[in-house]
């Protein structure tokens, strides 16, 4: 599955919030294709690395090279259009806007059209609201949301709320996907779901997805290769089989005693 | 199926029959579907200024309409940064003020013979006519660019501190018209009527009232589409999250530029059609007291509710006209009111919810968002 092209390249990347280090010298080569994990004990820096790539922080040090071209210090809206979606831990979709509306927001970045154009209503903007429109309305059919499109968020259930907010990620057409913490909040038994449902994303749209998650039965099943921090360094990298058996893994998971 | 708790939304939100409507044909119905609510709204345009012309509506009325045209423009503009954008902007007032100020020297150094200005009138009256849209067009545009001062600052700051610089920003507006002798410095500026006088030498109708009906109905129709189009929805992205929308790429910086210079681009206009109407203006008629009526009837009406901020400018117009004989209780009643109202409908007549919605029939008058029905290809073969 995996290919030999690099898609996302971090070299060195070193953060400090003020006088506090959060990262030091991350390293990371994600291959096109391939399901990459993120994990780490609570604030060891994982998101902080997704802030970074998606552009909410510029790094202190260090680069990001994303398909080719340097992104550092690149605003989010800029890094989204060149197709890194991302979702977050906590639910943030537009909960006040219908689902149609949540995924039509994110062609943005093509948009084709200026204020005027939506003043006068011109062929262009007409042509091009159909085109967003349509392009919106088959991606719902893929995630069988179709149904709940004229719904707002806040009155659908949990499980189709992270559906919807996948689904408006994709919407950007990613090359890459960042999925921060996926199964948080998900039932167990909702687990298996989210695993086949990852694979199929992954499969149906041809993706490369790097994740951060807690949950070790979705990391281990779902990603060929793992990178783990700990207090913003890196201290382990490899297949998931090497890592379970980690030792500096073992001990920044559990503390000092061995199992 | 698990969905339950959305059901009432779609139901109400999805014209049944309507697709065939639209593209099974009967292409005469839809023409005449699209011409009906501009039909409507010239043929009552004409009525009115043709019952003006045969003093059936006396002066009176007409000052009452164009304020109400006046107070829509300024509400509904307004509604695009404090409703639809969810920010809070307290200098309304110092944009119409810009607005007023670039007009009214422009009318008078062009139409008005005896300004206190340049003395003459630069071009012959005959232009009058075809130029007075322009010029209040033109105060629009001044205020655009003056808008570019709270503008910009909303990049950095949100909430609180952004109203501070709008009540800043208004301040700044009004304390500087204060200081130019050259239009009347605090005494104001007067003599607008020169070019009232001029246009209806040529056809006796009253232009400004005509106008302000006019520039009222373009500016609902404008606020309409943009905030219906996916462009102006990035707006509203940024009310309900704006991290979230950065991250579905909408340049929210950009979204922010426009919705401030366009919200007083309007109010600009408001202001130009304001010093038309009254031929007198000075900077105290445009305080921080002026920017709070506005405010008032944003919320009045409902956050993000177009329809709901018509309604309110309207309503609110009406009863502080009928409340003018109570005089200074006046001032008692209305404020009581809003604390009512506030008290027992914190969200506006309206909330964020448009007429059609309230009312669907509404939707066989107004023409509804095709593109938020399913597509046909779709309702066929993917139910499952």
């Amino acid at each position: 599955m995996s290919g030999t092209k690099t898609l996302l390249e971090i070299r060195h990347l070193t953060h400090r919030f003020g006088g506090l280090q959060a990262l030091t010298d991350i390293n990371v080569d994600l291959k096109e294709g391939e399901i990459a994990g993120l994990i780490g004990p609570n604030g060891a820096g994982k998101t902080t690395v997704f802030n970074l790539v998606s552009g909410f922080y510029v790094p202190s040090e260090g680069d990001i090279i994303f398909d080719g071209a340097r992104i550092n210090g690149f605003k989010p809206h800029k890094v989204a259009s060149m197709q890194i979606g991302r979702t977050f831990q906590n639910i943030r979709l537009w909960s006040d806007m219908t689902v149609l509306d949540n995924i039509c927001i994110s062609q943005y970045y093509h948009l084709g059209y200026k204020s005027g154009d939506a003043f006068f209503h011109t062929k262009k903007y007409r042509e091009q609201e159909k085109k967003i429109h349509e392009e919106a309305w088959q991606l719902l059919e893929k995630f069988k949301l179709e149904d709940s499109a004229l719904d707002f968020p806040r009155n659908l259930p949990y499980g189709i709320q992270r559906r919807v907010e996948i689904a408006r990620a994709l919407s950007l057409n990613p090359k890459l996907l960042l999925l921060d913490e996926p199964a948080a909040g998900l039932s167990t038994s909702d687990l298996e779901d989210l695993i086949n449902y990852i694979t199929w994303i992954h499969d149906t749209f041809h993706l490369t997805i790097w994740m951060i998650e807690h949950q070790m039965q979705v990391i281990m099943t779902l990603c060929n290769f793992i990178q783990v921090v700990d207090f913003g360094k890196e201290i382990a990298r490899g297949e998931p089989e090497k890592i379970q058996k980690n030792p500096a893994v073992i001990k920044a998971y559990l503390g000092n005693e061995t199992l | 199926m698990y969905i339950t708790a959305g059901i009432p939304a779609t139901v109400c939100r999805i014209r049944p029959g309507g697709q065939g409507n639209i593209i099974g044909g009967a292409f005469m119905t839809n023409l005449k579907k699209k011409l009906l609510v501009p039909g409507i709204t010239a043929a009552v345009m004409l009525i009115a200024v043709l019952l003006a012309c045969f003093g059936i509506i006396n002066d009176y009325i007409q000052t009452i309409i164009m304020t109400v045209c006046i107070n829509i423009i300024m509400a509904s503009s307004l509604n695009i940064v404090n409703g639809y954008m969810g920010e809070f902007s307290c200098g309304h007032a110092g944009f119409m003020a810009v607005g007023a100020y670039v007009s009214s020297v422009l009318s008078l150094i062009l139409f008005c013979p005896d300004n206190s200005i340049t003395h003459y009138a630069l071009l012959p009256p005959e232009l009058s006519v075809l130029l007075f849209p322009l010029i209040i067009l033109a105060g629009g545009l001044a205020s655009m660019l003056a808008s570019l001062i709270v503008a910009i600052p909303s990049f950095k700051t949100r909430d609180d501190y952004l109203a501070i610089i709008t009540i800043a920003a208004n301040y700044i507006i009004t304390t500087a018209l204060n200081n130019i002798p050259a239009v009347g410095a605090s005494r104001g500026l007067m003599g607008m009527t020169g070019i009232t006088d001029a246009m209806s030498a040529i056809v006796p109708i009253p232009w400004v009232f005509l106008w302000s009906m006019i520039f009222a109905a373009l500016t609902i129709l404008m606020i309409h589409r943009l905030m219906s189009s996916t462009l102006g929805k990035g707006i509203s992205a940024i009310r309900y999250d704006e991290i979230s929308a950065e991250i579905m790429s909408v340049d929210t910086n950009n979204m922010k530029l426009i919705a401030f210079t366009f919200s007083s681009g309007l109010a600009g206009i408001a202001g130009g059609l304001f010093a038309h109407e009254l031929g007198f203006i000075n900077p105290a008629s445009f305080g921080i007291l002026k920017s709070t009526e506005s405010l008032v009837m944003v919320y009045l009406g409902g956050m993000g509710s177009l329809s709901g901020s018509v309604l309110s400018a309207t309503v609110f117009t009406c009863l502080l006209e009928i409340m003018r004989p109570l005089q200074i209780f006046k001032w008692v009643i209305i404020p009581l009111m809003l604390i009512l109202i506030m008290q027992f409908r914190p969200e506006g007549l309206m909330g964020a919810r448009e007429l059609t919605s309230v009312f669907p029939k509404l939707r066989k008058i107004f023409p509804d968002r095709v593109l938020e029905q399913k597509p046909r290809k779709l309702a066929a073969g993917g139910v499952k």
